[in-house]
């Protein structure tokens, strides 16, 4: 034996099958999309049109003072929305902070999708009822968690996989490489979905990374990557399809990378014109995933004026929903902030309670004794 | 170094007029830049945007993009690399975005920038200052609002600085960025739109780093406090003087060194004290705070060291932050609880 022999030496698998495509994956406009499913269709596009208006109505909350932030997705609806069609009924999601309308796609409510933003509770729903793991704001800690979990299912015999998100900034953060090295290594099924819209707040691609793609980065971890175009709806969903289920099947991760664009601000909080020009956004205006959509489909026959009115108006009765909803007050309980620090109370925290308690009580005193006071 | 600033030409007497607690931190790191080549600003956002609370506002146009430098999105990186630099001999100033995106960091910080001096038997020790905008009260969501004080505090070999003041901030900045030492600088967020009558024309001496400050003294009882919490507690004694108390406060500024003397003497001259922060009071600040001042006052203390702090869950929601923060009548409450007589 020689080191030539020796597992060291030799390459662990064949770089070539890896690399993603030069250009990204398209199919709208192409003749394959004469192929495409006409429910898929219409379910893509029914969702997309809902998702810009909700975008825009959360939008429009942070202005009533009804969510403390938001962070819209206008423009990245395609990738929102196919990867929550991706999910199988059992698989997971596990969301960034700007995918709100992914979750919702996928079952959450949409009130309860926003309380972390609205700031009444961190998660307002139950993960598990969606298998749809908790926002995360940390850049890029739910990566791991996603290999994690699709690694306890494999190890359970259970066909299950999961599908995290990502932004363009956040793969610069040490948690997603060792995501990524951790599902090959493991040949967890797991698929990562990095959204490239062009901006990690300020902060313009090419500070961020100098990689071909980001799909590129795929290789050095020996899975294969794909690049797609992320306002190409059933594009996206056919490459998240198809990384699923090849997750599923025991086929090991996959990273997708979908180049898109923020269209709107970071936040509403946030002020884009100090670091992007008009023309930059225009031109993406130009290749909108809603359009695109539309284009396709009226060629087809698939979409017409009544369609179209459909669509906005189901949009409509989901912003009305949820503007009403949201312009209640949430039902606030102060003493659940001890309820969930530990599965059993330590003695200090029993204590505190008990003196939130008795402030409240003495607060709830005193607001009687002043509406009683100019009757008295 | 007010008088190397004030020997480069700037005009005598300026109008004072009044300044942010951000635009006082912007002063001091122009300042630093320009008295130093060796100081290197660098983060997430800090050029072109000018910070997300835009502290860094225009040093990357004034400087140059490699004295303010957007760097790639992770914490680690940036600290790490911020360790290379200053072994090369550059004094790095690294901005973290929030409290709680400064722990991808705490690796780099604990294992390396707190130990290199020590590790190297002073042959290697590193200028860098941390600056990390701390703390709640202004509505963030999840992750936003962390008082991280206590794990920094904890890790010898780290200075922790927490500026009350507009004109500390100032001040206490400059004085980090000349440390040789690591400096974290924990920024109060709530406090930076804070404003007072201040030049920065004519910045303000430069206190030496672990100096309290003595803010207003008292005869019942002393409020021990810093950063975020120093308003309340000014807040907190003027109420007091409706029920007949004047109490004293003392900003202690410095963490790391603690200034034993001042706070001392402060909580001597009334023998009552009650140390006031917003992060959780189990194996917080306060309780080495208030070992401290039992040790040292015992005899002159006529009732126990009290605490009033964040309760111990992790930071609430928005929504909830006021049940939570530390607040005017949680503290005249504890001040009451020492005035007992027996
Ligand atoms: C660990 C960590 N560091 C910093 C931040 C602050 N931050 C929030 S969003 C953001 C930019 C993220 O950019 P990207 O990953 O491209 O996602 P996008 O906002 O474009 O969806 C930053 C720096 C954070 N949330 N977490
Ligand atoms: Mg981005």
């Amino acid at each position: 034996m020689t080191v030539l022999d020796t597992p060291a030496w030799r390459p662990r698998a064949d770089a070539a099958p890896l690399l993603p495509d030069q250009e990204p994956y398209r199919l709208l406009g192409t003749p394959a999309a004469a192929e495409l499913d006409p429910g898929l269709l219409r379910a893509l596009y029914g969702q997309l049109v809902r998702g810009r208006r909700y975008n825009r109505q959360a939008t429009a909350l942070t202005k009533q003072g009804r969510l403390a932030v938001y962070p819209s997705s206008t423009g990245q609806e395609a990738c929102e929305i196919a990867a929550a069609l991706a999910l199988g009924p059992r698989d997971w999601l596990f969301p960034s902070y700007r995918d709100t309308l992914a979750v919702v796609a996928r079952g959450v409510d949409p009130v309860e999708a926003l309380t972390l933003l609205r700031g009444d509770w961190h998660t307002g729903y139950d993960p598990r009822v969606h298998r749809v793991a908790p926002l995360s704001t940390p850049l890029s800690t739910q990566l791991p968690h996603a290999v994690g979990l699709a690694h306890a299912a494999r190890l359970s015999g259970d066909a299950v996989a999961a599908l995290a998100m990502v932004g363009d900034g956040g793969t610069s953060e040490g948690d997603f490489h060792e995501a990524l090295n951790f599902a090959a290594v493991w040949h967890a099924p797991v698929v990562f979905l990095v959204q490239n819209n062009g901006f990690a707040i300020s902060v313009p691609l090419a500070k961020q990374t100098a990689a071909p793609t980001f799909a590129h980065k795929a290789v050095g971890y020996g899975m294969p990557g794909r690049l797609v175009d992320g306002n190409d709806a059933p594009a996206v969903h056919r490459v998240l399809t198809d990384a699923m289920n090849r997750a599923r099947d025991g086929g090991g991760p996959t990273l997708v990378e979908a180049v898109t664009y923020r269209i709107d601000a970071h936040t509403n909080a946030d002020d884009a014109t100090r670091y992007r020009d008009d023309d930059e956004v225009a031109a993406w205006r130009a290749h909108d995933p809603i359009e695109l959509l539309e284009r396709e489909m009226t060629a087809r026959g698939l979409l017409d004026d009544d369609g179209r009115q459909r669509a906005a108006d189901e949009a409509e009765t989901l912003a009305a929903d949820l503007r009403e909803r949201m312009h209640a007050d949430p039902a606030l309980d102060p003493m659940e902030l001890f309820a969930h620090v530990y599965a059993e109370q330590t003695p200090q925290l029993r204590e505190q309670a008990a003196q939130l308690r008795a402030e409240l009580a003495a607060e709830a005193e005193a607001d009687r004794a002043q509406v009683a006071e100019p009757r008295s | 170094m007010t008088t190397a600033t004030t020997a480069q030409g700037r005009p005598e007497a300026p109008a004072r007029r009044s300044a942010t607690m951000a635009q006082a931190l912007n002063q001091a790191l122009r300042d630093a830049l320009a008295a130093d080549p060796a100081v290197h600003v660098m983060g997430e956002d800090v050029g072109t945007l000018g910070g997300v609370f835009r502290v860094t506002d225009g040093l990357a146009k004034d400087f140059g993009e490699d004295r303010c430098t957007d760097t790639p999105l992770a914490e680690a990186g940036i600290l790490g690399a911020a360790v290379g630099m200053a072994m090369y001999g550059l004094r790095p100033v690294v901005e973290m975005q929030f409290d709680a995106f400064a722990y991808p960091a705490f690796e780099q910080l604990v294992s390396h920038v707190a130990r290199m001096r020590n590790r190297t038997r002073g042959a290697l020790p590193l200028p860098i200052t941390v600056r990390i905008p701390y703390g709640g009260g202004i509505g963030g969501v999840e992750h936003h609002s962390d008082s991280s004080e206590a794990y920094y505090a904890h890790t010898p070999g780290l200075h922790v600085l927490t500026p009350a003041t507009v004109e500390d901030a100032y001040g206490m900045l400059r004085a980090a960025i000349a440390s040789d030492d690591p400096v974290i600088f924990l920024e109060p967020k709530r406090l930076y739109w804070s404003k007072a009558d201040w030049s920065p024309q004519e910045p303000a001496a430069v206190p030496p780093i672990g100096r309290a400050v003595v803010r207003r003294t008292g005869r019942t009882a002393t409020l021990v406090t810093y950063g975020p919490s120093l308003p309340v507690c000014l807040e907190a004694a003027e109420a007091a003087r409706e029920e007949g108390w004047d109490l004293g406060v003392v900003d202690l500024r410095s963490l790391v060194p603690f200034d034993e003397e001042t706070a001392a003497a402060a909580v001597r001259a009334t023998g009552r004290a009650v140390v006031v922060h917003e992060s959780a009071g189990f194996a917080g600040m306060g309780a080495e705070i208030a070992a401290r001042l039992t040790e040292r006052c015992f005899h002159h203390l006529e009732a126990p060291v009290l605490r009033v702090t964040g309760f111990d869950i992790p930071y609430p929601p928005p929504m909830l932050e006021r049940h939570h923060l530390p607040g005017v009548d949680r503290i005249l409450d504890a001040v009451g609880r020492l005035q007992w007589e027996d």
